[in-house]
């Protein structure tokens, strides 16, 4: 009987957290940032059907990176969560911390104890009634939880497009400004150079805080393309905000 | 089995791919959660014991349905309660009215409810206004154990129809029987002279205005000849709760202007002594 090979931990866990890595930055990034009137959220994704973007309850939504069989796995865990923990107590003992903290055991638990871990990274944002009270968890393939402060992306270049939304993010940011930020961003290129990305190759939503129940609404096709066409107009006319 | 609790890893029911319905994960996963569906024995004075919801109107006009039911619910011969809800919306364009042992048919109402936002969530898509009345008439059967022993819960459904673009009522029978009706239907103790009234009141074509007025007659047609029905009262400020589902979605009656609409009909029968107040 052969004996199978001693692997250090260090090595196995290096190992699992590079392919982890390597799945998870195949993909497109998705953009989540905070603005006056809610959370905002953006990708590149020309399919109108498999969405990176959904609603998990009234206050909460779920944006994801990676392979898309296994983050759509973990989203309909976290309806079913949330769902069922508001039918069983009451519409507002559920909360986007106790959802996060499910998918980090969820993913800590797969990561370490399953042959495989699993290719995706997760945010779990709940709009608040200000935007000082809005949370956004970042989760990892490995389980770990970040708590982001108004901003997040993740997928393939989230480190570089990370530091672009960080150095133009500011609290009160209106929808428009964030929306443009978003997928400037996106389409900013390794040189530097912007390039342009149609209104119908995004996906975008948001999490409204003015809206009564359920504050997660898709933005179509044409309020999306009427967000970002604005630029060109408003540039000429009025004075950029300080 | 229950809710999965702080520092728990979410449980393999939760993560298995299957239905997109709420109730079929709540029996295969946590069914004591479910309402009760076990027998009670021989003991027939439950009924009297628990609170009894009355009589619900739903009409269709010219763009959509109105539902609108009255807010008293009887334990026996006493009044048990003067300002229940029992009408609601079921999603964004549909309502559900009930009739029934009130404990029962809220409970129905809230599981109703999750299930199509449930099924919204996890499809990304709205069911079909007749895809959400067959669901309901499952709903309605899981009780037919307690129905027989006098609990029963019947619910009147209506909504827009988007793929048809009218609105639609849907009646139910204790054991889950689903029959659409056309052009108006009622339920409940007070329906016998809710549905007189609507007979001589409706007509093809109502506008959203005279179809509210035309459920708050009949509604107070109903409370004028049955016991367990409560008419509009000024006093106290309790009106019935009435909705207008069409293609905008669905929208309840302000209290104010059901104020206004339930003066409006007062002065019209206080005008009118000889026909009984009738309208």
């Amino acid at each position: 009987m052969s004996q199978p090979f001693y692997v250090s931990p260090e090595q196995l866990m290096k190992d699992r957290a590079d392919f982890a890595r390597k799945g998870i930055a195949r993909g497109r990034s998705v953009v989540v940032l905070g603005y006056d009137g809610g959370i905002a959220f953006a990708t590149e994704n020309p399919s109108r059907a498999l969405h990176k973007v959904s609603e998990i309850y009234d206050r909460i939504a779920f944006a994801a990176v990676g392979k898309y069989n296994e983050f759509e796995n973990l989203r309909v865990a976290g309806v079913r969560y949330a769902d069922l923990r508001g039918y069983s107590y009451d519409r507002t003992d559920v909360n986007a911390r106790g959802l996060a903290n499910a998918y980090a055991q969820t993913l800590g638990a797969v990561f370490t104890t399953e042959s495989k871990p699993l290719e995706v990274e997760l945010a779990v944002t709940e709009v608040g009634v200000s935007q000082a009270e809005d949370q956004i968890y970042r989760l990892s393939y490995d389980g770990s939880v970040s708590d982001e402060p108004g901003h997040v992306v993740m997928g393939g270049d989230a480190d570089r497009l990370g530091e672009l939304v960080r150095a133009a993010w500011r609290p009160g940011l209106s929808l428009e400004e964030a929306m443009r930020l978003a997928v400037s961003a996106l389409g900013t290129a390794e040189d530097g150079s912007v390039r342009e990305i149609a209104a119908d190759t995004l996906e975008a939503a948001v999490l409204d805080r003015t809206r009564t129940r359920r504050a997660f609404r898709r933005l179509s096709l044409g309020a999306l393309a009427e967000l970002l066409a604005e630029d060109d107009g408003d540039a000429a006319g009025e004075p950029t905000a300080p | 089995m229950s809710v999965p609790g702080r520092g728990d890893r979410l449980p393999p029911a939760f993560t298995t791919p299957g239905s997109a319905s709420f109730t079929e994960f709540l029996a295969s996963y946590a069914p004591d959660l479910l309402p009760r569906r076990q027998d009670l024995g021989a003991f027939d004075g439950v009924s009297q014991l628990s609170a009894h919801a009355t009589t619900i109107v739903a009409l269709t006009y010219a763009d959509g349905i109105v539902m609108a039911g009255d807010r008293r619910a009887t334990m026996g011969t006493t009044i048990a309660h003067r300002q229940i809800e029992k009408v609601f919306p079921a999603d964004d364009f549909s309502a559900i009215g009930i009739a029934g042992t009130a404990g029962l048919a809220v409970e129905l109402v809230r599981l109703f409810q999750l299930e199509l936002e449930h099924f919204e969530k996890i499809e990304g898509s709205l069911l079909s206004l007749e895809g959400k009345a067959n669901r309901l008439a499952t709903m309605v059967r899981a009780n037919l154990g307690l129905a027989i022993q006098g609990l029963a819960a019947v619910p009147l459904f209506g909504g827009y129809d988007d793929q048809r673009q009218i609105g639609r009522i849907f009646s139910y029978d204790v054991v889950g029987g689903r029959y659409e009706e056309q052009d108006h239907h009622s339920v409940g103790s007070g329906s016998v002279f809710a549905r007189g009234s609507l007979k001589k009141l409706w007509s093809h074509g109502l506008d959203a205005d005279r179809a509210v007025e035309v459920a708050l007659h009949a509604l107070v047609d109903a409370a004028d000849d049955d016991a367990a029905t409560g008419g509009p009262d000024a006093i106290r400020g309790i009106y019935p709760i009435v909705a207008r589902v069409s293609a905008a979605g669905y929208e309840a009656i302000t209290p104010a202007e059901l104020s206004r609409y339930t003066e409006a009909i007062a002065a019209q029968r206080t005008a009118r002594p000889e026909r009984g107040g009738a309208s």
